[in-house]
């Protein structure tokens, strides 16, 4: 590999999307698979639920860990929710190899930036990048191997965490509180609408993320709920004025217990399993 | 058709070093210095935003002296190579030794091929996890690499500040002793430089991903302070 110089009037730039373009590589999530079609398409590996929440110092984002392809699980520990950059992160839904590889990218390109520039992009210009890059994606979400993701962080400007979600067609929208997105999202969503108040504290996000996840698997066979046997737990990370914090699987597991304490108090969930059986008994007959 | 005077190669290379060298020497000096924390790089440097110390990777920072222009542009080019090699292989494979030795070609492919050779002296310094674990590559505008083991000093004045440095270094240095060791060679006996004059940036031994530290003035102020 050899050092990449340009003419002046020919400089990709801070936009590393660009440089990889002119230097012969195809990033995979910005082009379309050619000759893919839509007939006798394999099983691709999808991810499913996240969520983000605003909260008093910023933001909550959290991820199950389900992989699908089909019926079947792909992968139980997959990860969903990464950072982005110092203040913000992206989470993903939809197929997990483009959006992997999305992920990768955007990481790069704000890193690519910062680097280059000697500064971070703003929050707003971060959303903006995201949005283009989904965009860029649409044929391949054509295709069947639609990306969403969402993305959230801190700004630094406005002393606040913001949040964005998008649609396959790059259209990128801000939300003023939370967002999900994903094949559990409707559950996810409905309870953290139900929770949610304005000034929430960092700990009472992290349980509205939890219970939402837990809500979304309980409902959705293509979201993971929490695995107590193997120890795998959700990915949840917390943005604010700091930065992006991953939390402990240690706290996670805790406040998990905390969940079902709180519902067997309430006897939320009832001991007596239902009877579906046809069998008449012994006397029946 | 005017036939073109024979000049001896030898003078072609005098004339182009003495070139370059007169460039470098109209700017200030810059020095890097390993010690306890990582390598510290500090440069005599007015400005706050036309920078000589910057990241290039992970474990990587670069600095140049002399026309801005020249070493900011092999700066970037720097970065894109490295950013494009962590992409299409992996975050580790990218190393200071690899990147030191595509400088120096280039500089010394334009050194000999081109009319005007670059009026830069560069440094290439990587940190490794672990104290100790550290890479200083000095490369001058001719595509000549010097492998330093503690440390370097770039710029026109390199001698007599690599003298005033060899005497206060020791192999334990702080990071806040390192900078007033590296500001008192490049002031020299007659000058006291102060934050304002100076930028300074550390590579820190760490486990996280990025080690490259900037220090602004305020923290520049609170090591000379300190030390």
């Amino acid at each position: 590999m050899t050092i990449p110089f340009f003419r002046a009037e020919d400089d990709p730039g801070p936009d590393f999307i660009e440089l990889a373009r002119r230097s012969g590589l195809r990033p995979l999530a910005l082009d379309g698979l050619e000759h893919a079609t839509v007939q006798g398409r394999p099983e691709i590996t999808h991810g499913t639920t996240v969520v983000a929440i605003r909260h008093a110092d910023g933001v909550v984002m959290a991820g199950d860990r389900r992989a699908t392809a089909g019926n079947l699980i792909a992968h139980r520990a997959i990860e969903k929710v990464f950072p982005a950059d110092h203040h913000s992160g992206v989470a993903i839904a939809g197929a997990a190899g483009p959006a992997m590889e999305m992920v990768k990218l955007f990481q790069l390109q704000l890193e690519h930036y910062e680097k280059v520039e000697g500064h971070a992009i703003s929050l707003e210009g971060k959303a903006n990048q995201l949005g283009q890059m989904v965009r860029s994606h649409l044929p391949a979400a054509m295709q069947g191997m639609a990306v969403v993701p969402l993305f959230a962080g801190y700004d630094l400007r406005r002393r606040a965490g913001r949040l964005f979600q998008y649609d396959v067609t790059g259209g990128r929208y801000e939300e003023s509180n939370f967002a999900a997105t994903g094949s559990g999202s409707l559950h996810a969503s409905t309870v953290i609408k139900l929770g949610f108040r304005e000034g929430l504290a960092r700990g009472e996000a992290v349980d509205l993320a939890i219970s939402a996840l837990f809500e979304a698997a309980d409902e959705d066979s293509a979201t993971g709920g929490p695995d107590a046997v193997r120890g795998i737990y959700p990915v949840i990370a917390v943005i604010t004025a700091d930065g992006f914090a991953r939390l402990g699987d240690d706290e996670i597991a805790e406040r998990f217990a905390g969940l079902l304490e709180s519902m067997a108090e309430r006897n939320a969930v009832r001991r007596r399993v239902p009877e579906t059986s046809t069998d008449l008994g012994e006397d029946g007959a | 058709m005017s036939m073109p005077f024979y000049v001896a190669p030898e003078q072609v290379m005098k004339d182009r070093a003495d070139y370059a060298r007169k460039g470098i020497a109209r700017g200030r000096s810059l020095a890097a210095v390993a010690c306890t924390d990582g390598i510290l790089i500090c440069a005599e440097n007015p400005s706050s935003t036309l920078r000589k110390i910057s990241e290039i990777y992970d474990r990587i920072a670069f600095a140049g002296v002399g026309k801005y222009n020249e070493f900011d542009q092999l700066r970037i080019a720097g970065v894109r190579h490295a950013d494009l090699k962590g992409y299409s292989f992996s975050r580790e494979d990218v190393d200071a030794r690899s990147l030191a030795n595509q400088y120096a070609q280039i500089l010394g492919q334009i050194f000999t091929h081109e009319m005007k050779p670059l009026e830069v002296e560069i440094l290439v310094a990587e940190v490794g996890e672990e104290p100790g674990a550290h890479q200083l590559f000095h490369i001058l505008y001719d595509g000549t690499v010097m492998d330093e083991a503690h440390f370097t000093v770039l710029g026109g004045e390199a001698e007599a500040i690599a003298e005033r440095l060899e005497q206060g270094w020791r192999d334990d240095l702080s990071a806040a002793e390192a900078m007033g060791v590296v500001v008192r060679a490049l002031g020299g006996d007659d000058r006291q430089l102060g934050p304002d004059e100076l930028e300074a940036a550390l590579l820190v031994y760490t486990d996280e991903r990025r080690a490259f530290r900037r220090l602004e003035r305020p923290a520049i102020a609170e090591l000379l302070g300190g030390g």
